[in-house]
């Protein structure tokens, strides 16, 4: 906000001074300047033909996509339950290594500063940067195609996710509840136990089955890489142009996402 | 009433769930299915194990990432990725905002309601990769495909939180500016815009972010981006290079994140 | 009993919030302590027990000095320390029964307290406090479905279980209507009475305090400036410890003992 007198001695009102409104200013020309220089450059990497086209060619798949093959179903139960598993056990491995990580991480819990919280900060951000479809890419690589690897993946990209916000509601605990166990004469496990362990219990449990939803979503994509589920139904119906298939896939997906979600709200609404 | 009547009290940790049978039949029906998880797990542990001399050298990679003998890759890949992102974020933040109005209760009529959760849920469930293979199919190979599906990931993502935060807003300084017989983009931009901006930008940084980490994998199906790179450095068993990639994008997420926790504090 | 030498504690920040404190308290005294918001009351009782560690001086209790102990004998001794706080501080999502009870976890080992397989003599003696205290029919309620009064004697029965020779009491009744804030004041009290103990109570309610206790100390910038008797507190003397105010009005609110909530604290 900038009051000024101007030259008939009159007050002007401004919500911003001349300087903060130039820089806005500025910011704003640098920003517009950057994204259209983006656009322009994906503009010419871009076939404009085919784009023009692609109303067509999307009715072209989507006609030769309906009605989907509801048949194909028998052969899909398996990569789902699968596809459940990889999510599931994926989540638990996770947790496995969350939580020490997170109580690493945490200001008020790490045992060092410098020795045990910096490392499990780098675990965290460098699980958290990765995709889990990279992590899948990685681990068929090393160990070979199939469900492990899959799960190993989901396991590996989820560390970060669950020790980051693990370690945030480590950090807002009620202090007064940790020196009133510690008055007691209490040990560092049971202070553990008994002052911090109840407190973060609901966001724990909420965390994980939070991220059970997002690896049920996740891991339906996987087997593109190779990595088990029904992600492999979807690749090689998709290599032969399976375009009835391919719609059964997807909606058998999109089922299967809208169900874990309506689950992860219920649970999590519980305990609450 | 003294000691006599207590002295033999025992005492147990109350249960969390109360009924018996619905606590023993979760807990058992827990282990049955773990069990049965594990049974359909049939890991080929040969495999693995001629794999752990692989994992230990990817590892050994870190040590000594190949930043050069792809170096024109890596930076037409990088570059990519950076211009899918920073285009995307823009054009979901730009979308966004009309339907995160629209699919927040208390601003938006019931039918506009409805259709915008309808997007929004529809751009939740479908994975990024998913979208993209669609796209791809349908526009051609290129981060034109790329850019569609992470504009189309960010409608969902932001839409929902903004709607949700307009829902949230006090009522109260809403209410107050509709007393000033303000018109409905008057009471938008005074009673509810104030409130919702510092979030938005909060959110819009972190969505910068996603965009950036999921622009690394679309390459993988023709998307455009690094993914592509990174794609073909794994099936060459290039772990160096594979290392030197995955580096620099934990690299720009660490970045990409101190810089939305500056802005953040900022706002604050 | 307990003794304090010179004792200090500055802060990082550089405050000087207790300027070489001497203290000596005998068994089965019950000390209050008065002063405003900033004076140290807070910092001294956590000096003694070394929720904050002090900066010089000396902690004797019954001729052991604290200050130097290791980790592992300073938890021995403060298990015979017993603290009550201003905001209960009871682990909410534990049940009451829990919280009492882990006023022995320094007494058992981890596994045992994990499992939540005290011996049955504490179980014993938890129960003898609720009902004492007046809640043995909410031992397994969890904390946060409890009033502040009903916590309050949670807390207080759970400082009780420790067996401890000297009570601390940081503020116990600062988040109390007056009514529940006499009864627990005389709650601790009588307890204290009835085993002996020494205590330490912060307190900020000078009336409250002379209602109940035999000695009073004043603190002011992290100094004793007043340690006698509650009745010879007079204007003057308050004035030193809080600065200048009407004080004859607090003072005669002593007088008027409401003899009628005696024994409803049962």
């Amino acid at each position: 906000m900038a009051v000024s007198i101007n030259k008939n001695g009159q007050k002007i009102w401004a919500v911003r001074d001349r300087n903060a409104q130039l820089t806005r200013w500025f910011v704003y020309f640098v920003t517009v300047a950057v994204i259209m220089y983006c656009w322009q450059t994906i503009s010419e990497a871009t076939t404009w033909f085919f784009v023009l086209d692609a109303p067509r060619i999307a009715g072209d798949i989507g006609g030769r996509a309906m009605p989907p093959k509801w048949s194909y179903i028998n052969e899909l139960w398996k990569p789902l339950w699968d596809t459940i598993n990889i999510a599931t056990i994926g989540t638990v491995l996770s947790l496995i290594i969350a939580v020490p990580v997170a109580f690493m991480a945490a200001r008020n819990t790490t045992p060092h500063q410098k020795l045990c919280r910096a490392p499990a900060l780098l675990i965290i951000v460098s699980s958290r940067s990765i995709n889990s479809l990279i992590w899948a890419l990685l681990l068929v690589a090393i160990i070979g195609p199939g469900i492990f690897a899959g799960t190993i993946a989901i396991a590996l990209r989820s560390i970060g996710f669950c020790a980051k916000l693990l370690y945030e509601a480590i950090e807002e605990i009620d202090e007064k509840q940790v020196e009133a166990i510690t008055a007691t004469g209490a040990s560092r496990w049971q202070v553990m136990a008994y002052a911090i362990v109840p407190q973060i219990m609901p966001s724990f449990a909420g965390i994980s089955v939070f991220r059970w939803d997002i690896n049920i979503r996740e891991s339906t994509v996987l087997g593109l890489v190779g990595a088990g589920g029904i992600g492999l139904q979807m690749q090689s119906s998709l290599n032969v142009l399976a375009w009835p298939q391919v719609s059964l896939i997807l909606l058998v997906i999109f089922a299967a996402v809208i169900l874990s979600e309506m689950v992860s709200a219920k649970v999590r609404a519980a305990i609450i | 009433m003294n000691a006599s009547m207590t002295a033999s009290r025992k005492w147990r940790k109350p249960p969390m769930i109360k009924n018996p049978l619905m606590r023993w039949g979760l807990i058992s029906g827990c282990l049955i299915y773990l069990v049965l998880a594990f049974g359909s797990f049939d890991v080929n542990w040969a495999r693995v194990y001629e794999g752990l001399d692989r994992g230990w050298q990817f590892i050994l990679a870190f040590s000594k990432p190949d930043f050069l003998s792809r170096k024109s890759d890596i930076i037409d890949g990088m570059a990519e990725s950076a211009i899918m992102t920073i285009t995307s974020t823009a054009c979901g933040i730009l979308i966004s905002i009309p339907i995160g109005l629209g699919a927040a209760r208390n601003i938006a009529p019931l039918p506009v309601y409805l259709v915008c959760r309808g997007v929004i849920a529809i751009s939740r469930a479908l994975h990024e990769i998913i979208v993209a293979i669609l796209l791809v199919a349908i526009f051609g190979f290129g981060p034109f495909a790329g850019f569609v599906t992470l504009s189309f990931a960010t409608i969902g993502f932001l839409a929902k939180l903004l709607a949700e935060d307009i829902e949230d807003t006090d009522r109260s300084q809403a209410e107050a500016i509709k007393a000033t017989g303000a018109s409905w983009w008057q009471w938008v931009t005074y009673g509810i815009q104030p409130q919702v901006m510092p979030r938005l930008i909060g959110l819009s940084m972190y969505r910068l972010d996603i965009n950036f980490r999921e622009s690394a994998i679309l390459g993988l199906v023709g998307a455009g981006g690094i993914g592509a790179t990174l794609n073909t450095a794994f099936d060459r068993y290039e772990f160096d290079t594979a290392a030197a990639i995955i580096i620099m994008i934990i690299v720009i997420v660490m970045f990409l994140e101190y810089l939305s926790g500056v802005i953040r504090a900022r706002l604050q | 009993m307990l003794h304090l030498n010179k004792l200090t504690k500055q802060y990082a920040t550089g405050d000087m919030a207790l300027k070489s404190v001497e203290l000596e308290i005998p068994k089965g005294q019950v000390v209050a302590l008065i002063g405003p918001s900033g004076a140290g009351k807070s910092t001294l009782i956590r000096c003694i027990n070394r929720l904050v560690e002090p900066t010089s001086g000396s902690v004797i209790l019954n001729g052991k000095e604290l200050t130097k102990l290791g980790s592992g004998a300073l938890r021995q001794a403060r298990r015979r320390m017993g603290m009550i706080f201003q905001e209960y501080a009871l682990v909410e999502r534990l049940t009451v029964m829990e919280n009492v009870l882990s006023g022995r976890l320094g007494y058992v080992g981890f596994w045992r307290s994990f499992l939540r397989k005290y011996p049955q003599s504490d179980v014993d003696e938890a129960f003898r406090l609720l009902e004492r205290v007046g809640l043995d029919h909410m031992a397994d309620k969890r904390a946060d479905e409890l009033s502040g009064g009903q916590r309050q004697r949670v807390g207080i029965a759970r400082a009780l279980i420790q067996d401890p020779e000297l009570l601390l009491v940081d503020e116990p009744t600062a988040s109390l209507d007056p009514k529940t804030s006499r009864q627990i004041m005389r709650l601790i009290c009588e307890l204290c009475a009835e085993r002996n103990l020494a205590a330490i109570i912060n307190i900020h309610d000078v009336a409250l305090a002379q209602m109940f206790v035999q000695r009073v100390i004043g603190l002011r910038f992290g100094e004793v400036v007043y340690d006698g008797p509650p009745d010879q507190l007079k204007p003057d003397i308050l004035t030193e410890i809080y600065g200048e105010e009407d004080w004859e009005a607090t003072i005669e609110a002593i007088d008027e003992d409401d003899e009628a909530e005696q024994g409803a604290v049962a």
